[in-house]
C-alpha cells in the first residue's frame, strides 16, 4: 500500500468534567485514549461502536473540532495540530466532513445553491467560476441544476444530504469524514445516499472516514472496520476478515446483537444477548475496558491493560485472552502480579 | 393467528386538516401475539398507535373508524374512558426512555404510580410491586435502584423501567413505539429479548412499531406494512419475509444493506421519495414509485389475499407479479 494519506498515532481527547465545586481533584473525561490507525488514498476505513466509544470525538479530533490531549494526526504528512489561519484553511481543501443532520447543518435562508457555494467563495473562486461549479456539483450528487434556487426547507432529508454532501466536495478534498452521514435517513433513501457515496469514491478517489453504528451499513462501505469501546481500539480488521472471524469478544457480541432482517436466520440465533451496560465513561476499568461485560475475562484484565496487537494478518486485537489462544502466551502470563 | 382478538380496529382514519394520514387501517391482534407495524417516515405507523391510546390532539383528529378490547368497544374520542383504559387495560412505551420519564421523581414511584392513581394498591402495597417489577424486567439491585431518579440510570436501565411501568398494570395490549431505537445494539438486544419473554410469561398483547426490519424478524409474530397511511400487506413474519407480494414491501427489504450481503456493490434503491401529503396520488399511494405501476393502480387496490392464505393480505393490483421484481 501507498503512504497513507492520514495517519492518526496514540490519540487521546480527555475532556475535564465541571464539578462546580473549586476544590478537589477534577475528572476527566477519557473520550479517545490511544487511538492508532492509518487511512489510505481512495480507501474507506470505518469506526464503529456504541455510543460514548469515542467514535465522533476521534472524527472531531482530527478535524480540530476536539481539542488533541496526547497523540498526533498526521494528514500527508504534515501534523495538522496548531495550524492556524492560512494553513489550517488549506487542510479544509483536502479534509471535509458530512454529519448525520442534514437539517441542523443548512443555513435554512439560504438557497442551496448559496451553502454550495460558500465554501469556494471563501477560498477565493470567483463567482462564474463558482456558478458553473455547483451545478457540476449538483448535477455529480444527483440534484439537477435546476434546483439551485430552492431552499432546505423545500427538499426532504435525503435531498438535503445530497446538498451538504455536494458542499463537502466543492473544494475537491481527499479526505471526508462521514459520522454517522446516513443514520438520520430512511432506509428507502439512505440506499440511494450509499450508493451515491459509492460512486463518487470510485470516479473522484476519495478516501472516507466512515462512522457509523450501523454495522451492516459499515460492512457495506468499507474496506477496513476499527470497532472502539470506551475511548480504545478493541480491533482492526479488513470488512470480509472482521466479520468472518471476530477476534475481540465486544467485537462477536456486538455482531451477534444485530438483529438480522430474516426471521428464520435471526430466530435461529443460540447466543444471549451480551449482558450489563457501558461503564461510566468518568470510571472506565483500570485494565481492559470491557471488563465489567466479557464472558471471557480472567484474573489480571481488570488490572492490565491489554494492547492491539496482530493476531492474524493485518488483523489486530486488543485482547490478553485471545492473544494468549492465538500465540500462547500474552502480558498476563508475563506481567501479572505475583499471587500473594 | 390466534382466535381470541385482544384488540380489532376497523376503518381507523386520522386526518391532519384535510389530508388522510391514516387512511382506513383495519388490525387485529390475537392474545399474546406480537405484532409489527412496519414503515418509513410519514407512513403514519406512529399516529395509528396514538389514535390507539386516544392521545390524539390539536390538529390531528381521527375521523373515522371502531375499535373493541377483548370484545367491548372503545370510544377512542372519550377522553376520560380512554384515561380509565390507559395505565390499565393498555400502556404504551416510546422511543426516548429518558424524555419519557420524570426527571424528579424516583423511578420506583413512576413504575408504582398507574396502581395508586388507579386505586388499585395503596402506596406501600405499590412500592413493593414497582421493586418486584423492577427485578422481573431485569434491573439489578432494584430496593436499591427503586429510590434512583432517571438521570442516575443508563437509556438501557430507563427503558426496562418504562416497561415496567407500562407492565406493573398487568395491560391486555402493550404499545411498543420504536422501543429500541435510541438503544444502543447490545442493549437493544437485551430488551427484545425482555419483550420476547415477558409476552411468553405473561400473555400480553403486544404492538410494536418500528422502521427497523431486523427488529420485526427478531420479535414479531404477524406483520403489517404501511405506506401512506395505509396498511399496504400483512402477513405472519415467516411468510412476510419469504414471499412479499406488495411491491413496496419486496423493494424495502431489498434496499437493507444485509452483513451477508455483496461489498461495495450497488445497493437496490426504491426511486424517488415520500410524497409530502398533499401530493398522495389517487388510488394506489406507492404507484408515482413503483415499477409495476399502470392504468389500473389509478384505483386504490384492497387489501385482499393474494394467494391461498387468508391470514396473507396485499393491496397491490398486480401482487402476482412481485416476485419478477429486483
Amino acid at each position: 500500500m501507498s503512504d497513507p494519506l492520514l495517519v492518526v498515532e496514540g490519540l487521546s481527547v480527555h475532556f475535564p468534567v465541571a464539578t462546580g465545586r473549586p476544590w478537589g481533584d477534577k475528572p476527566v473525561v477519557r473520550a479517545v485514549d490511544g487511538v492508532d490507525f492509518t487511512l489510505a488514498a481512495g480507501e474507506t476505513l470505518g469506526i464503529v461502536g456504541e455510543s460514548g466509544c469515542g467514535k465522533s470525538t476521534t472524527g472531531n479530533a482530527i478535524l480540530g473540532l476536539a481539542p488533541v490531549t496526547a497523540g498526533r494526526v498526521l494528514f500527508d504528512g504534515r501534523d495538522v495540530a496548531g495550524l492556524t489561519g492560512r494553513a489550517r484553511q488549506a487542510l479544509w481543501r483536502d479534509l471535509q466532513v458530512v454529519f448525520q443532520d442534514p437539517v441542523s447543518a443548512l443555513d435554512p435562508k439560504r438557497t442551496i445553491g448559496q451553502s454550495i457555494a460558500e465554501p469556494l467563495a471563501i477560498h477565493g473562486v470567483d463567482r462564474t467560476r463558482r456558478r458553473a461549479r455547483v451545478d457540476e456539483l449538483m448535477e455529480l450528487v444527483g440534484l439537477g441544476a435546476a434546483q439551485r434556487d430552492r431552499y432546505p426547507n423545500e427538499l426532504s432529508g435525503g435531498q438535503r444530504q445530497r446538498v451538504v454532501i455536494a458542499r463537502a466536495l466543492a473544494l475537491e478534498p481527499r479526505v471526508v469524514i462521514c459520522d454517522e452521514a446516513v443514520s438520520a435517513l430512511d432506509v428507502s433513501i439512505q440506499s440511494q445516499v450509499l450508493n451515491l457515496l459509492l460512486r463518487l469514491q470510485r470516479e473522484l478517489g476519495l478516501s472516507y472516514l466512515f462512522i457509523s453504528h450501523d454495522l451492516s451499513v459499515v460492512h457495506h462501505v468499507a474496506d477496513r472496520i476499527l470497532v472502539m469501546y470506551l475511548g480504545t481500539v478493541a480491533e482492526e480488521a479488513p470488512t470480509a476478515e472482521l466479520f468472518a472471524r471476530p477476534l475481540h469478544p465486544y467485537t462477536e457480541a456486538l455482531l451477534s446483537a444485530v438483529p438480522i432482517p430474516d426471521p428464520v436466520a435471526e430466530r435461529a440465533k443460540t447466543s444471549q444477548p451480551l449482558g450489563g451496560d457501558v461503564p461510566n465513561p468518568m470510571d472506565v476499568p483500570r485494565g481492559c475496558p470491557f471488563v465489567t461485560r466479557c464472558p471471557i475475562r480472567e484474573a489480571g484484565c481488570e488490572t492490565l491493560r491489554p494492547r492491539a496487537v496482530d493476531l492474524a494478518p493485518d488483523h489486530r486485537v486488543a485482547c490478553h485472552v485471545r492473544e494468549r489462544e492465538i500465540t500462547g502466551t500474552c502480558a498476563l502470563d508475563r506481567d501479572a502480579p505475583e499471587p500473594r | 393467528m390466534t382466535d381470541a382478538q385482544t384488540l380489532e380496529i376497523r376503518d381507523l382514519s386520522v386526518g391532519i386538516g384535510p389530508h388522510d394520514v391514516v387512511d382506513g387501517v383495519d388490525l387485529s391482534i390475537g392474545r399474546g401475539e406480537i405484532v409489527a407495524l412496519v414503515g418509513e417516515s410519514g407512513s403514519g405507523k406512529s399516529l395509528t398507535a396514538l389514535a390507539l391510546m386516544g392521545l390524539l390532539g390539536g390538529a390531528v383528529r381521527q375521523t373515522g373508524g371502531r375499535a373493541t378490547l377483548d370484545g367491548t368497544a372503545l370510544d377512542l374520542g372519550d377522553d376520560a374512558a380512554m384515561r380509565r383504559l390507559r395505565g390499565t387495560a393498555l400502556a404504551m412505551i416510546f422511543q426516548e426512555p429518558v424524555a419519557s420519564l420524570n426527571p424528579l421523581l424516583s423511578v420506583g414511584a413512576q413504575v408504582a404510580e398507574s396502581l395508586v392513581v388507579h386505586g388499585r394498591a395503596t402506596r406501600r402495597e405499590a412500592w413493593d410491586r414497582a421493586v418486584e417489577m423492577l427485578r422481573e424486567v431485569g434491573i439489578p439491585a432494584p430496593e436499591r435502584r427503586a429510590r434512583q431518579l432517571p438521570s442516575e440510570l443508563s437509556g438501557g436501565m430507563c427503558q426496562r423501567v418504562m416497561i415496567a411501568s407500562a407492565l406493573i398494570s398487568e395491560p391486555r395490549l402493550l404499545i411498543a413505539d420504536e422501543p429500541t431505537t435510541a438503544l444502543d445494539v447490545t442493549i437493544q438486544a437485551q430488551i427484545l429479548h425482555l419483550m420476547r419473554r415477558l409476552r411468553d410469561e405473561t400473555g400480553t398483547s403486544v404492538l410494536i412499531i418500528t422502521h427497523d426490519m431486523g427488529v420485526v424478524a427478531s420479535v414479531a409474530d404477524r406483520v403489517c406494512v404501511m405506506y401512506g397511511g395505509r396498511i399496504v400487506e400483512q402477513a405472519e413474519v415467516h411468510r412476510l419475509f419469504a414471499d412479499p407480494r406488495h411491491p413496496y414491501t419486496k423493494l424495502l427489504l431489498a434496499t437493507i444493506p444485509r452483513m451477508t450481503g455483496g461489498h461495495k456493490s450497488e445497493l437496490f434503491s426504491i426511486e424517488g421519495r415520500v410524497p409530502d401529503l398533499a401530493d398522495w396520488p389517487e388510488g394506489c399511494r406507492f404507484r408515482t414509485r413503483c415499477p409495476l405501476a399502470d392504468g389500473k393502480c389509478a384505483e386504490r387496490p384492497p387489501l385482499a389475499p393474494p394467494g391461498s392464505d387468508p391470514g396473507h393480505l396485499a393491496a397491490c393490483w398486480h401482487s402476482d407479479r412481485v416476485e419478477d421484481l429486483t
